[in-house]
């Protein structure tokens, strides 16, 4: 499904992403874990197409298409999903308007008509029990005032509304506490199936006892380090970052 | 629910989307400014002695009159004497009932979207349509009869209800009140009047459509709305006008008088051709609002979507003399390329426990220029007096200007009065969390602005509402990006 072959990327003229290679096939789950300032972020949002991140080198495939040869928009209609790690709030806009703009738009592209508010309606109302969430919260302005966890939820919700095929989820564990995160990992696992795949990009062990993965990549210093299953999650959490980093640094001196 | 997803898409390529003109005979008056002219437009309209009176006085005063320059905008003074004060299609006649209306006439309005037959309109609201200096024609007004209402043309009010107008013509703006006032009161040609008797609730929404068509013509209206005891009435005002290359003039008068207990509400739709993407041409739309709550527990609301015009120059206000009474202004004012606003309200509190609420949220991208001047005044009998003031400016861009002239006068220590500004950008982060959605940044833009506005586009009626939207994001088309 999605193909990264020697990913290059920096902001500002400094290097970030320094040759990624990843393969992700549908019905699998990835988690990029590794230590702050190691690249992981860079990487969902060059992925989704920010606009601060120039790639340098290397090229994406996703579903047989160069996915950076396209607008953040239609990468998203093709079906390209960020849980961002910080949501945007949006004044005055709320979460069901934005969401039906969005839902049309997506539609539109992939050649369906756009749904009708009843049909709308009642696939949000089902969406919204998938992820339990409260209808109070997607009437109010799109993330403003929300607590952390709402915002999370929230996302999720919208990668719910929008059936992605890729799904990115930027340290969607950050700012949780137990409870959330079981709500939003819950959510997550609904919504996976063996045609979707998803990308958890993480700093800690913790989310990977909820949403599992079946591949955990070390990201350090802009490359992938380290590739296993989710018993390295497990080591990292039991050992810390530090005996990667002086594999790595060693090895390169 | 789909209407806004149908609203963004048909934000293509559209510029301004009125920029037509229709080739028709017109009786015009020859060009210049003299007593002469001034003459020949009351005689022209038949009108009784004492308004030619009022129109010579007014006009004498005003050549004592200077341009008024402290507005924060800039443009060529006007040559008022190459302007024409009066054109009128000559299919113009008067008419007992619509099926007489030139039908020439009536395809100009329906091309604008108005239209002027009652059967095919949207109940609910009645019309009177302006084009150039002459009311074209007015809709519902058997229906609105029956209830005592009066809305018609104001050459029609003057000659039908002459005590009305007599009595309250110039009671809100004296003609005297400031240089374009006073210029409108000397040779205004035509609008809308509207008398609410005692206790009745209109019905209907009551509207005006202002059509400017004849080039070098100065469009002078007068509006003029009595709200008896207890009455209420809800009043629309839009306006559109062909992409010429020379500047035009627009310098309308409104004037509100509210009773006690009564309650109007005033929304303008401003959509005037605002000048190419260059600055060349474009309405200058220099316009004098007041509003009087004369009566105890009275209220007037003001509502605008600016969006058009070259320079704009208007201060609907509210006099709060009546006890209790409450003023309220609402506004978006958005400025694109090399449009000037200069915009905002007064609110004047004379009577004991009155209040007033302003919510100005401007808008600039491109080059423009975009003021918010507003006046809060408690005088020293009005205990207990109350103002919220919010002013909030969204800039698109880092060429155009945003700036905010609050002048606050309190005379009555009980007075509790409150200004918030903010200044905010419309961020990356934003428009970019709606591409990851599928959104297109064109409609994100939409997106957020009507959201920045909605607080105020919620005070629209529906119908309003919907063209307003549509506006904010053909104007602010290719700003970002």
């Amino acid at each position: 499904m999605l193909s990264i072959k020697n990913l290059h990327a920096s902001v500002e003229g400094t290097p970030i992403l320094r040759g990624i290679n990843l393969e992700v096939k549908a019905g699998e789950v990835h988690a990029i874990m590794g230590p702050n300032g190691s690249g992981k972020s860079t990487l969902a949002s060059v992925l989704a197409g920010r606009e601060e991140y120039e790639v340098t080198e290397g090229e994406v495939i996703f579903q047989g298409k160069e996915l950076l040869e396209m607008a953040p928009e239609d990468r998203a209609r093709e079906g390209v999903f960020l849980a961002f790690q910080y949501p945007v709030e949006i004044p005055g806009v709320s979460s069901t308007n934005f969401l039906r703009t969005a839902l049309n738009q997506v539609r539109e592209y992939r050649g369906q008509e756009p749904l009708d508010a009843v049909k709308f309606l009642s696939l949000m109302k089902e969406k919204m029990a998938l992820v339990e969430i409260d209808q109070k919260l997607l009437s109010r302005s799109l993330n403003e005032g929300f607590s952390g966890g709402e915002k999370k939820r929230n996302e999720i919700f919208q990668m719910a509304m929008l059936e992605p095929t890729l799904s990115i989820l930027d340290e969607t564990d950050s700012g949780l506490d137990i409870d959330a995160l079981k709500i939003v990992s819950n959510g997550v696992n609904k919504l996976k199936s063996d045609k979707t795949a998803t990308i958890v990009v993480t700093h800690y062990q913790r989310l990977l006892d909820y949403i599992v993965p079946d591949y955990v990549h070390v990201l350090y210093k802009g490359r992938i380090v380290k590739s296993g299953t989710k018993e390295l999650a497990l080591e990292l959490e039991e050992k810390g970052y530090d005996w990667i980093k002086e594999e790595v640094d060693s090895a390169t001196v | 629910m789909s209407k806004d997803n149908q609203i963004l898409e048909e934000l293509t390529s559209k510029e301004y989307e009125h920029g037509w003109s229709v080739n028709y005979e017109a009786d015009e008056a020859p060009a210049g400014l003299n007593e002469e002219i001034i003459r020949w437009i009351s005689a022209k309209k038949e009108e009784p002695e004492w308004l030619l009176e009022w129109r010579l006085k007014a006009f004498r005063t005003w050549q004592n009159m200077a341009e008024p320059t402290w507005a924060n905008v800039t443009y060529p003074k006007v040559d008022l004497q190459a302007l024409k004060y009066y054109s009128a299609p000559k299919q113009v006649k008067k008419t007992k009932s619509l099926d007489e209306v030139d039908p020439e006439l009536i395809a100009i309005y329906e091309r604008l979207g108005i239209s002027l037959n009652e059967q095919k309109r949207l109940q609910g609201i009645a019309v009177d349509a302006v084009l150039d200096s002459v009311s074209v024609a007015t809709t519902f007004k058997d229906t609105l009869g029956k209830l005592g209402i009066i809305f018609c043309s104001f050459s029609e009010a003057v000659k039908e209800h002459p005590e009305l107008v007599k009595k309250y013509l110039g009671s809100v703006v004296p003609m005297t009140d400031n240089y374009y006032a006073a210029l409108n009161s000397a040779v205004f040609s035509d609008g809308s009047f509207c008398y609410i008797p005692k206790g009745v609730r209109c019905p209907m929404e009551l509207s005006t459509y202002f059509r400017i068509n004849a080039a070098n013509t100065g469009q002078f209206e007068r509006t003029l709305i009595v709200a008896e005891e207890s009455s209420y009435v809800s009043y629309l005002e839009g306006c559109t006008a062909p992409q010429r290359d020379e500047n035009q003039l627009h310098a309308a008068v409104v004037e509100i008088y509210a009773a006690a207990h009564a309650e109007v509400k005033y929304s303008t739709v401003q959509n005037w051709f605002p000048g190419d993407k260059e600055g060349k041409g474009g309405i200058y739309n220099f316009v004098t609002k007041r509003g009087i709550c004369a009566g105890d527990h009275s209220k007037i609301s003001w509502t605008q979507v600016e969006t058009g015009s070259a320079v704009t120059w208007k201060y609907p206000s509210c006099i709060l003399k009546g006890d209790h009474s409450i003023g309220e202004f609402y506004s978006v004012a958005v400025t694109n390329n090399y449009q000037q606003a200069d915009t905002g309200t007064k609110m004047i509190h004379i009577g004991k426990n009155t209040k007033s609420r302003i919510v100005s949220k401007g808008i600039s991208a491109g080059k423009s220029q975009n003021s918010y001047r507003g006046q809060v005044q408690v005088m020293k009998r009005a205990d207990n007096a109350r103002n919220f003031s919010q002013c909030d400016s969204l800039l698109m861009g880092d060429r155009c200007g945003a700036h905010t002239f609050p002048y606050i006068d309190i005379n009555n220590p009980s007075a509790k009065v409150e200004h918030e500004a903010t200044t905010s950008k419309i961020g990356e982060d934003q428009i970019f969390y709606c591409n990851q959605r599928g959104i297109a940044t064109e409609d994100a833009v939409a997106l957020i602005v009507n959201g920045y506005a909605k607080e105020v586009l919620n005070q629209l009626p529906m119908e309003f509402a919907v063209e307003a939207q549509k506006l904010l994001a053909l104007t602010l088309e290719g700003s970002v990006g």
